[in-house]
């Protein structure tokens, strides 16, 4: 059921980068702190726009990272080496800059909490920041959802919020993770070493008759195949909510 | 490097921000019927072409074009007749 | 006033006036790749280029056939109405003028329409003397599908969405109607030098 409200102009704002955390070697998150920013739900993402002082401007979105219930917003941001703004976000920016941006944008990549049907979150790369906020946001409402995060990565230096993910994963409250890896894997590795395929989403999938719905987050190719794959398995294509990312994002 | 194809093809969450400007209306959780082969989506799902001198929205079912967009010169341009009816609640 | 960005530039752009600009644009090294769909994959066996409309007798060339057709390379700077500009690009093609002649025809404008849907409109005079292609080369290579191969149509004196990618057939026609992009809001025409992107430009 299509959910809309109406919700006014989307204004530019500026917000001030309080902190700058490196997550891998080329992902790195921003926390801004935003005076007038009216919320978001986990999912949404802004976009964020630079201009030079030529006048020249270039616009990206991004992911939310943070929770709705954290103090101040984050976005995690990789950086692509041929990419416009990326290296601008992770390279250039410092504390106390100001960035300007617009948000929060979206309602159907959205994960309210509030029902009880079990979630499967699959993340390629960078996908895994929206559904990060989703994580975040069970945690702090205390949810016990049974929630498993299937999330590819291409070596093990680059998994984004690995401890974090870790911490959480073991605290007993319903959430699994699975990582894999699909370059590189390091000696002793237990997780699965292979792209995301119909077998691997078979072992991770909620059983059918426990209603469970899906967010997929990453690159194009990567979130066609599994909604492919998640429809071939027998699931409802509405409980299946996509989000592709594009190198355009840089 | 060789961009590939399927990296240029996004979905509707990539143009919310857009669409917000137009409507006040959060869009991406409306439902589209096509008017080609009348399948229906949410507006999150269809398939977004930004790589061009407009945007370019294209039904994941069959192809079509369903509305093009162009924001320039101080002014829009949006074509929906791709759209044979967008639904949302209140 | 907008806020600026401390210390931002973007890709390095060069905006040094010269005569070689048009206004409003920048200069790029790269090749941008702007696409309103799929690709289209057309193999070179089923390929064809057309001329119909108001002509006494069609034409048609496979591509074996196109291919022996006379051909040139030229060296062009072209401007895409996103704001880049790339100099000195270097393509190999069959020449408008060689396409068309010997056709005789009332017919004062052309809509040219590509594998994938496409289609942009020009007046006929703007493809003959000298100033359009259907080129099937770039840089030495065979264009690629990205860029518009096998064969896109390249008028560079025109904004870059008049060459139309993936083309395969030119119908002359007697009124200009407008193409997909200039149906929404592009210019009829797009002459760079006027900056005419938008309607009423």
């Amino acid at each position: 059921m299509a959910r809309t409200a109406v919700l006014g102009r989307l204004e530019w704002q500026l917000g001030s980068v309080a902190e700058l955390v490196q997550e891998t070697p080329r992902v790195a998150s921003l926390l801004l702190d935003m005076p007038e920013w009216p919320g978001h739900l986990a999912g949404q993402h802004v976009d964020v726009r630079l201009t030079a002082d030529d006048g020249y401007q270039a616009e990206r979105s991004y992911s939310i990272a943070s929770a709705p219930e954290d103090r101040r917003l984050a976005i995690t941001v990789e950086r692509l080496d041929d990419g416009e703004v990326s290296p601008y976000l992770v390279g250039e920016v410092r504390k106390g800059d100001k960035v300007e941006l617009r948000g929060p944008i979206g309602g159907y990549f959205v994960w309210r909490g509030g029902d009880n049907r079990p979630l499967l979150l699959v993340a390629g790369g960078s996908g895994v920041v929206p559904l990060m906020a989703m994580i975040r946001h069970r945690s702090a409402i205390k949810s016990t959802t049974p929630t498993r995060l299937l999330y590819s990565s291409r070596s093990e230096e680059d998994i984004i919020y690995r401890a974090e993910l870790e911490a959480l994963s073991t605290a007993g409250d319903g959430l699994t993770v699975a990582h894999g890896l699909t370059r590189k894997q390091p000696p002793g590795w237990r997780g699965y070493a292979r792209r995301i395929d119909r077998p691997m989403l078979e072992e991770v999938a909620w059983p059918k008759e426990q209603n469970p719905i899906f967010f997929v987050c990453g690159p194009t190719p990567l979130v066609e195949a599994v909604a492919g794959h998640l429809v071939d398995m027998g699931f409802e294509a509405p409980s299946i909510k996509t989000e592709r990312f594009g190198p355009t994002g840089g | 490097m060789t961009v590939q194809q399927s990296d240029l093809k996004l979905d509707g969450n990539a143009i919310g921000g857009l669409l917000r400007e137009i409507f006040t209306m959060e869009m991406t959780t409306a439902e589209s019927t096509c008017a080609g082969c009348h399948k229906v989506h949410a507006v999150g799902q269809v398939e977004v072409y930004m790589n061009a001198p407009g945007v370019v929205v294209r039904c994941p079912a069959c192809g079509q074009v369903q509305m093009r967009i162009v924001k320039g010169g101080g002014r829009y341009w949006l074509d929906l007749s791709g759209i044979h009816s967008l639904e949302f609640s209140t | 006033m907008s806020f600026i960005s401390r210390g931002f530039r973007g890709k390095r752009r060069d905006t040094a006036s010269s005569s070689r600009l048009p206004p409003g644009q920048y200069v790029v090294n790269d090749f941008p790749v702007l696409s309103a769909g799929p690709t289209p994959r057309v193999s070179l066996s089923e390929w064809t280029f057309v001329v119909e409309g108001e002509i006494d007798e069609p034409k048609k060339w496979t591509w074996d056939e196109f291919r022996k057709l006379p051909a040139e390379e030229v060296t062009k700077d072209i401007h895409c109405v996103t704001k880049w500009t790339k100099l000195d690009t270097l393509w190999k093609g069959v020449s408008v003028d060689t396409i068309l002649d010997g056709v005789e025809t009332a017919a004062e404008f052309v809509m040219a329409f590509s594998y994938g849907g496409y289609t942009t409109n020009l007046p006929l005079e703007d493809l003959t003397g000298g100033k359009a292609w259907v080129a099937y080369e770039f840089d030495g290579q065979p264009l690629h599908p990205e860029h518009g191969g096998p064969a896109r149509l390249l008028v560079p004196h025109l904004y870059f969405w008049k060459s139309a990618k993936w083309v395969r057939g030119l119908r002359l026609v007697k009124e200009d109607q407008p193409g997909f992009w200039e149906s929404n809001g592009y210019n009829m025409y797009g002459d760079p030098w006027r900056e005419q992107r938008y309607w009423g430009d």
